[in-house]
């Protein structure tokens, strides 16, 4: 199989997602959060979403409640630290295989 | 009305599942970059740790144009994209430079400095990640004093950083900008600002590497926050020759002391090897450009 | 300059790359000075600054910059414009294998001087020759026409091709000497010069990303189709550059069509056709080699001149067509592949290998750093070479060097 039909002459790409793979996969814990300790879940409007502002790969939504992409979350655990009502917790991955 | 994480953007330009290493404050700072600039973009990389996060051929993460550009290059990629744009009469879009502190203090600062003295209308920002970081931390002229580094590995780097804001401001420039990731918001409204400004600007945005600088990679966020609480990190602008301390420096200032930058160092393995000697030299450099830039400092209230 | 209709003009070699340059409507121009290339670069910004000449001039701070403000001009969809010498060429060696493997059609006008060490700035071919593993198209002017027309058609075959082009001329002998040269109008140069269609786009609405790290092997991209590899994105470089002869010698067509001076062929032949001794060099001491061959044709010997001129893509079954009879072939080169011999003298016994071809070659380095080059003393080591066509070895191991050791 050959890559005539790839139409390029040089090195062009285009975007996709996961291009390093389901980066999911990286963490050994996940984020878990309380919404009836995150303020716009309690609240039921937008507001803090500091979690969304700091994560480092954008898998968090702004959105209520709040939504962490979990196929894509590298389990940095940033998003505990940064929020302000500890409403995050690290759950290790081992609790969730099964 | 003020930034803040509720009125930001939730367009996002740089799709998730790409390589950088958990944590990465790399990640963070241009994700925010890219808000800031709405995507009306051509982006320009060197040889770093960007180029990784963009991908690998024939698929990006990223969702702005983009010309990856060899390593000592990203200022006079900057000048030919700028020139081809007016060349043929394009003016939708802003020619964005980011290159790692290795593309800009050492092996491109010759295209950098050239491009600046030649006024090139485009915004420049380096992430300083103080080392070589995408290829395994070697020590670049950004590296601290006392840091061990790949080429650094038993006796910690002699010799001090390079000011690379302080030399880009004696290019008279007119807008020259320090940020941090920790502060997204900062960095967001500066690459605004930026935006609105002709001619070479310059963004150097302090960008902490758990992996480089030896630390876990959650606590990536509170050590650039400290970092700003030493003085480690100062974050100003120099706008026509105006200097302002933006945000958390300017409250360190009204607060009138630094934290003893130890509490900086002693975070990350990379000083585990600093003398005491190092240690309080260190602390005189902070303490001495720090009194230079509450000099320099003219609205403090 | 001239105004708008053809004029003969007596001008130098770097003023006529200008004018190549200036009548091709380069878009951006980034050059930085050298010896001899200086005032190739003064001309183009005193044309910009006359306002005759609408494009970019960047004041750039190195070559190696030069050439990476017209890689990025150059995919935005710029026409641009780059020329040096020597160091600079050699500075610039990194972004030349990134034009070439980016596929942008860059001219590159390489005003030939010898390379330091020690310090010299004086012609010879070292410089480029030292580049031809890079992926460019080389052309070597003999004269300044050939440097003005040489330019116009580069833009034409690298924006067909996709491949940069570097139009080669010596230093002094023709940088800095005048000839006459016929001016073509720039109606007519319009004519024959289409705009520029990049295979590049910038663009937020579909934004592509150029020159991302490659794989070893292929991988498949978001739409699921197989994208290839480094390998062979490289393949296509070699592929293209293996196809632009053809496009190298319509154009030249097309150019003689219009014009009055084709460049069909891939090298200059004078008096081949009976020739069983032929002398191969290439630049200006292609013209020197045929009042070499003048003298030798007095004393009765019947030989020939091959002048290179397409050095990249080298005209490997097309010399073969020539040469295939010839019973001794001298080649006189400017340069040297240190440990080795000539450039072109290896080349051309590659090409002969295997053709049937059992011509004695040799080689004489000549003229590096500027020493001169006389017609006589390439006739004299023609006559040298000649008992070797009774009882001499086909090859010999290494070069002989018509100097003072």
């Amino acid at each position: 199989m050959g890559t005539r039909e790839c139409k390029h002459i040089c090195g062009e790409s285009s975007q996709g997602i996961g291009e390093g793979g389901r980066t999911g996969e990286w963490r050994s814990a996940r984020p878990v959060i309380d919404n009836d300790k995150c303020t716009p879940a309690r609240q039921n409007k937008p507001a803090c979403f500091l979690c969304w502002l700091y994560c480092p790969e954008g898998v968090i939504s702004k959105t209520i409640p709040v939504q962490i992409n979990l196929e894509y979350c590298k389990g940095c655990e940033i998003c505990a630290q940064v929020c302000p009502t500890h409403a995050i917790t690290m759950v290790n991955e081992e609790e969730f295989s099964s | 009305m003020k930034t803040n994480a509720v009125n930001l953007t939730g367009t996002e330009y740089i799709l998730p599942g790409n390589r950088l290493c958990p944590g990465c404050s790399v990640s963070l700072a241009y994700r925010h970059i890219l808000k800031a600039m709405e995507g009306q973009a051509i982006v320009t990389v060197p040889a770093s740790c960007l180029t990784v996060l963009h991908g690998m051929y024939p698929v990006t993460s990223v969702t702005v144009p983009c010309v990856n550009t060899p390593f000592a290059s990203t200022g006079a990629s900057a000048t030919g994209l700028v020139a081809g744009l007016k060349a043929l009469g394009r003016k939708d879009l802003t020619v964005l430079a980011i290159a790692g502190d290795g593309g800009t203090h050492d092996i491109g600062i010759q295209a950098l400095s050239g491009a600046a003295e030649r006024q090139g209308d485009f915004i420049y920002i380096c992430y300083d990640n103080e080392g070589y970081m995408n290829t395994g931390n070697q020590r670049s002229g950004s590296t601290p004093l006392g840091a061990i580094s790949g080429t650094t590995p038993i006796l910690g780097k002699q010799q001090n950083q390079k000011d690379m804001a302080a030399i880009m401001e004696a290019h008279g420039i007119p807008y020259v900008a320090t940020a941090n990731a920790s502060y997204p918001l900062d960095l967001y409204d500066k690459v605004r600002k930026a935006r609105t400004i002709e001619g070479t600007r310059f963004i150097h945005v302090f960008t902490p590497c758990p992996p480089g600088w030896r630390f876990p990679y959650s606590d990536t966020i509170r050590i650039g926050e400290l970092a700003v609480q030493t003085g480690w990190d100062v974050l100003y602008e120099v706008e026509n020759g105006v200097f302002r301390l933006s945000l958390a420096s300017a409250a360190v200032a009204r607060k009138g002391s630094l934290r003893p930058v130890r509490d900086f160092l002693m975070e990350q393995g990379r000083f585990k090897n600093l003398t005491e000697e190092q240690v309080q030299q260190l602390q005189d450099r902070v303490n001495a450009r720090w009194q230079r830039y509450l000099n320099r400092a003219t609205d403090l209230s | 300059m001239a105004d708008r209709k053809t004029s003969v003009q007596i001008i130098d070699g770097n003023r006529a790359a200008a004018i190549g340059a200036t009548l091709s409507r380069v878009q951006v121009i980034a050059a930085y000075p050298i010896t001899p290339q200086s005032p190739v670069t003064e001309t183009l910004s005193e044309f910009v600054e006359e306002g005759n000449l609408k494009a970019e001039y960047v004041a750039v701070e190195s070559e190696h910059s030069a050439l990476a403000v017209c890689t990025s001009a150059s995919i935005v969809g710029a026409r641009t414009f780059t020329a040096t010498s020597s160091h600079g060429l050699a500075y610039v060696h990194e972004m030349l294998h990134w034009v070439a493997g980016t596929r942008l059609p860059v001219v590159l006008a390489c005003v030939n001087r010898a390379i330091g060490a020690p310090w010299n700035v004086l012609n010879d071919q070292q410089d480029s020759i030292s580049q031809r593993d890079t992926g460019w198209i080389q052309i070597y002017a003999r004269n300044n026409q050939e440097i003005l027309d040489s330019v116009i058609q580069a833009y034409k075959i690298a924006e067909t091709v996709y491949v940069p082009v570097m139009v080669c001329y010596d230093g002094y002998i023709l940088s800095h000497t005048e000839m006459p040269v016929d001016i073509p109008s720039q109606d007519d140069v319009d004519g024959f010069l289409p705009p520029y269609k990049p295979h590049t786009t910038l663009d937020p609405a579909s934004p592509r990303n150029y020159n991302l790290v490659t794989l070893a092997n292929p991988r498949v991209n978001a739409e699921g189709v197989l994208c290839h590899g480094y390998m062979e994105i490289r393949y296509l470089l070699q592929e293209a550059l293996q196809n632009s002869r053809e496009t190298i010698a319509r154009v030249g067509h097309e150019f003689g069509e219009l014009f009055g001076r084709s460049y069909t062929g891939m090298f200059w032949e004078d008096r081949l056709d009976d020739a069983d001794i032929v002398i191969a060099a290439m630049g200006s001491l292609a013209m020197e080699a045929m009042a070499a061959a003048d003298m030798l044709r007095d004393e009765g010997y019947k030989v020939g001149v091959l002048g290179l001129r397409v050095f990249r893509p080298f005209p490997k079954s097309d010399l073969v067509k020539v040469l295939k009879k010839s019973r001794l072939i001298v080649v006189f080169d400017k340069n040297v592949s240190y440990g080795l011999e000539g450039a072109t003298c290896s080349e051309i016994k590659s090409a002969l290998y295997g053709s049937g071809a059992n011509a004695v070659v040799r080689n004489f380095i000549v003229g590096l750093g500027g020493r001169d080059v006389k017609a006589r003393e390439l006739a004299d080591a023609v006559r040298k070479s000649l008992p070797a066509m009774k009882e001499g070895a086909l090859n010999n191991e290494y070069p002989e060097w018509i100097c003072e050791i």
